[in-house]
């Protein structure tokens, strides 16, 4: 089949950027969307035009590097990831327009790479919990209702990507922290740091500049993995204790 | 130069305990003088990074990705084994580490690989207390499974994402010592060098990847944590940046690059579906438990099938050819990795391959719906259907998958002792990019078992006794030997980016990944070996010749970064061909076509073959060294594997 691709080109994160048109042809429906981008990359190549940059690794849909807004979508048409987005969720003939994430907190870098390093700062902030390596108790000392380990499991799936963000009007990123805050709350294991964490990465959160939640849900509906809103539900539990509890008040 | 592989002597239950006594220790005073580089945030980088900044050294921590959560051992599904016993099933370290040594064909140390299932038990204990959600029985106790053909249910899992939320654990536990200080983080930053002084490592050159800045760092110690090479085939289930490069430049400064053919071919994995293709996904082991594995019994069927002609529905029974559960009456489908792909390979090399392609088998589900109801199949598989039809577009409950076999994992790596450190003092290499516990195949679900192990468990122990006798003196980044380095890394650069001719990296990828796949891959002979090696030397030349890197350096540049790492890999490529023609034997996934039963197994030849082929760099474009490690086996007993 044979596509029109509209694509975001910005040479680095001070230049303005803008929208280029490149016809693709002998596109197969078993491809996938980035082994179309491949084809064209490889044609621009051989043009001698800089190839469009655009994050990837895996391509199976777990580390979270690909991160492409096609049609007003993050990920695209199909509740999954990009690269694992395959052509024959296309028609032959269509235009396809294909931005990054566009979140303050997420400056472009490069064409469709953005820098999602502030979501490392909130994992930093206290999205842990603090044992060091050796001294723990056995790993059946502590048995875990297998209910709670199923939803905190629920949570652990979050990959990372930014769909959330990019998804929400207000770039909060709500989603995202609340999954990881949500499974260390589940555990017993994160008990001990349970007040300290949530209110550490929310205010981290904040000063990244990303915006406020209104719950629109705009963010679950585009996740790749399914984190439920619940999670931001329980965030908000723990944050609200945490802040009138405080120590740090 | 002799291969001192430094094993502790003694019983091996008591090696690795009187090691650590012996080991010299760093005063905790002294341990915030030194600094360590570690490269690759992955399972054993991660580990390692956060350990070590624990303990009180300064670590800086290398990724390529732009955030250490991204490294390749995110993918990893399966599970991680370790010898809880958890099951009274009788399971015990002895039996891992006997597995592991049986499992591996006998090309690996005991005392490493004893070591390994020693500590696999605290493994699982300090990931729990990470808060690592395991799968749990209705009790709250943890769960476990039987993987890969073991006699024992030893492998711990989280749903079919346990390479994630291990890796997950460790990248909190460093991004933990990020907020404390002790770790500082160079993410899209790629290590181009080792940078030597006096012979020893004391540092790194790098390349900023979003700016293009070549720069130094020093450090006391180095860690190689850069993961496996299985890229090298173009093709394969590795992540598309999964490279050798810091290994191989490592290797160029003096290094040893330990048995560097043997590669690990899984048979699940999903077909190729054109030239487009630009990796393979693997579909789980465990599907080979209820799915049974097929072609066409005739050649003509098998064309007529790949015609359109006929349906696969329609084939009769009889026009069927279970070929593993025929060959191996008693594992049947269940036989090893290595067996499972290449009688795949065979019975496709027959003609009597499915797919368009002609290069793939089925792999069929309608008994074990048939016995035991869709629903029951849908609740072990599901999301492993569901991710195949998303690829394929075809539905495994209605018509069987189709699958071929794909490079997977990488045994060979740098060569280290039982330190970890490599024949350059004061280097180390952890995890996927050594060599060290997986002799000529691993098992299912003990590559996170020793990523972590090196990581978590051995290297903060065995990198004390080294910088116990190193001066804690900082380290002069203006040395000569640093700002050499830097140069050679920014002449490479310009080099790449003058060429300027006519074919892209990827040609020259694909074209490498099809001479190794062909003839160093599945099946190996002397006559193809050797018309490979001529193959790449012509390769390499035309690389040199006839590349196009466009761009500049001061930006990010991705055929640039994808340029070295081929460059890299053409190299590897060749001393893979070189070491598979010197094994003149067949051991687990190195199957020489030259030695094998009259029932086409696997010959091994123990009285000539039982050492670690090191191999020493000698210069550009000169014939490597053969350095020979022996491998001494006091505590198990040298069998011939049979699946029959
Ligand atoms: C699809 C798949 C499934 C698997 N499933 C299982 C399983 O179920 N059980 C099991 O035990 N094993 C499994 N494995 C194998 C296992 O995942 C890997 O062997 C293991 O995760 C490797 O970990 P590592 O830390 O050594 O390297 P990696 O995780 O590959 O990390 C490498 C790191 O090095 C960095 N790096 C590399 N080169 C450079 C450079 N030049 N400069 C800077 N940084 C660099 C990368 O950025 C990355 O951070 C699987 C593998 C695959 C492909
Ligand atoms: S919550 Fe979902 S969309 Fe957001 S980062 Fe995690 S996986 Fe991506
Ligand atoms: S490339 Fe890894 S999730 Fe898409």
């Amino acid at each position: 089949m044979q596509l029109t691709l509209k694509i975001w080109r910005q040479k680095n994160a001070s230049d303005k950027g803008g929208f280029a048109t490149y016809p693709v042809d002998h596109v197969s429906k078993d491809m996938s969307f980035l082994e179309m981008l491949d084809v064209l990359n490889e044609e621009l190549t051989e043009k001698g035009q800089d190839p469009v940059h655009f994050d990837h690794d895996c391509r199976e849909g777990i580390c979270g590097s690909c991160s492409l807004y096609i049609n007003g979508k993050p990920h695209g048409p199909l509740q999954t990831t990009t690269c694992q987005l395959h052509m024959r969720s296309f028609n032959d003939g269509e235009t396809v327009t294909i931005e990054p994430w566009r979140a303050k907190a997420f400056p472009v870098l490069k064409d469709l790479v953005v820098d999602r390093s502030a979501f490392d700062r909130i994992i930093q902030a206290g999205g842990y919990v603090s044992v060091g390596t050796g001294g723990v108790p056995d790993a059946n000392e502590i048995p875990v209702p297998k209910t709670i380990a199923d939803l905190a499991m629920d949570a652990a799936q979050c990959i990372g990507c930014g769909a959330c963000v990019a998804a929400c009007k207000n770039a909060s990123a709500m989603l995202f922290t609340s999954a990881k805050v949500s499974q260390l709350a589940l555990l017993p294991q994160g008990q001990v740091e349970r007040k300290t964490r949530a209110e550490k990465m929310v205010a981290q959160m904040d000063a990244e500049g990303f915006g406020a939640c209104t719950n629109t849900g705009a963010c679950e509906a585009e996740c790749p993995k399914g984190i439920s809103i619940t999670n931001i539900a329980r965030m908000n539990r723990e944050y609200f204790s945490a802040v009138v509890s405080s120590e740090n008040l | 130069m002799i291969l001192d592989s430094k094993i502790p002597a003694g019983p091996l239950a008591e090696k690795w305990t009187k090691h650590k006594f012996n080991s010299k220790l760093v005063n905790p005073a002294n341990k915030r003088k030194y600094e360590v580089i570690v490269v690759g945030t992955g399972l054993a980088g991660a580990s390692a990074a956060a350990s070590l900044a624990e303990l009180g050294y300064n670590v800086k921590a290398f990724t390529f990705h732009d955030s250490p959560r991204r490294a390749h051992s995110i993918a990893a599904q399966g599970g991680i084994n370790a010898a809880k016993n958890y099951q009274n099933d009788g399971d015990s370290v002895f039996r891992l580490f006997y597995d592991t040594v049986k499992g591996g064909d006998y090309r690996a140390r005991e005392a490493n690989v004893y070591r390994l299932a020693e500590v696999s038990v605290k493994i699982i204990d300090q990931c729990v207390a990470q808060g690592v959600p395991f799968a749990r029985e209705y009790g709250g106790l943890l769960s476990n499974r039987s993987f890969g053909g073991a006699q024992v249910s030893r492998t711990f899992y989280a749903r079919g994402q346990t390479g994630q939320q291990l890796l997950l654990g460790a990248y909190s536990a460093l991004s933990r010592q990020v907020a404390n200080g002790k770790v500082k983080l160079y993410p899209r930053s790629e290590m181009m060098d080792v940078v030597m002084i006096d012979g020893q490592a004391r540092g790194i050159v790098t390349r900023n990847l979003i700016t293009g800045a070549v720069e130094t760092h020093t450090a006391h110690a180095v860690l190689l944590c850069t993961g496996g090479y299985g890229n090298v085939f173009y093709l394969s289930t590795n992540a598309m940046g999964s490279n050798v490069t810091a290994a191989w430049r490592a290797h160029k400064r003096g290094a040893y690059f330990a048995n560097p053919c043997f590669t690990q071919i899984h048979p699940t994995c999903i077909p190729v579906s054109g030239d487009h293709q630009s990796k393979l996904t693997l579909m789980s082991e465990s599907l080979r438990n209820d799915g049974r594995v097929w072609v066409p019994a005739t050649k003509e069927t098998a064309e007529k099938l790949r015609k359109g002609e006929i349906k696969v529905n329609d084939i009769k029974e009889e026009d069927r050819d279970y070929f593993l559960e025929r060959k191996y009456p008693s594992f049947g489908n269940l036989v090893p990795r290595d067996v499972a792909s290449r009688n795949a390979k065979y019975v496709c090399d027959e003609g009597r391959g499915v797919n368009e392609t002609g290069e793939a088998v089925f792999l069929d589900f309608r008994d074990a719906i048939k016995r035991d109801t869709k629903a029951i199949i849908a609740s072990k598989y599901g999301n492993l259907f569901d991710m195949y039809k998303q690829i394929t577009g075809e539905d495994p409950y209605q018509v069987p998958m189709m699958i071929y076999p794909a490079v997977h994992y990488t045994m060979g790596g740098l060569w280290v002792d039982y330190n970890l450190m490599t024949t350059i003092p004061g280097l180390y290499a952890l995890g996927e990019a050594n060599f060290s516990d997986h002799g000529a195949n691993r098992l299912g679900a003990s590559a996170l078992m020793q990523g972590l192990a090196d990581g978590y468990f051995v290297i903060p122990y065995t990198i004390g006794d080294y910088l116990a006798q190193t001066l804690p003196k900082s380290i002069d980044a203006n040395h000569p030997e640093f700002i050499k380095a830097a140069e050679e890394v920014k002449n490479r650069i310009s080099q790449l980016l003058k060429i300027n001719g006519k074919k892209s990296v990827d040609y020259f990828h694909k074209k490498l990944g099809k001479i190794m796949w062909n003839e160093c891959g599945m099946a190996r002979s002397a006559e193809g070996l050797k018309k490979a090696k001529a193959e790449i030397k012509e390769l390499k030349r035309d690389f040199w010749a006839d590349v196009k890197v466009l761009g500049t350096n001061e930006e990010l540049n991705l055929t640039l970064e994808k340029a070295h790492r081929v460059a890299d890999f053409i190299e590897l490529g060749e001393l893979m061909i070189d070491d598979a023609l010197s094994r003149e034997e067949s051991c687990g996934g190195h199957f020489r076509e030259e030695y094998q039963t009259p029932e086409g197994e696997a010959l091994r030849d123990d009285e000539n073959f039982a050492y670690v082929a090191a191999w020493k760099y000698m210069g550009e474009n000169q014939e490597e060294e053969l350095h020979k490690e022996p491998l001494v086996f006091e505590n198990v007993k040298l069998t011939q594997r049979s699946y029959k």
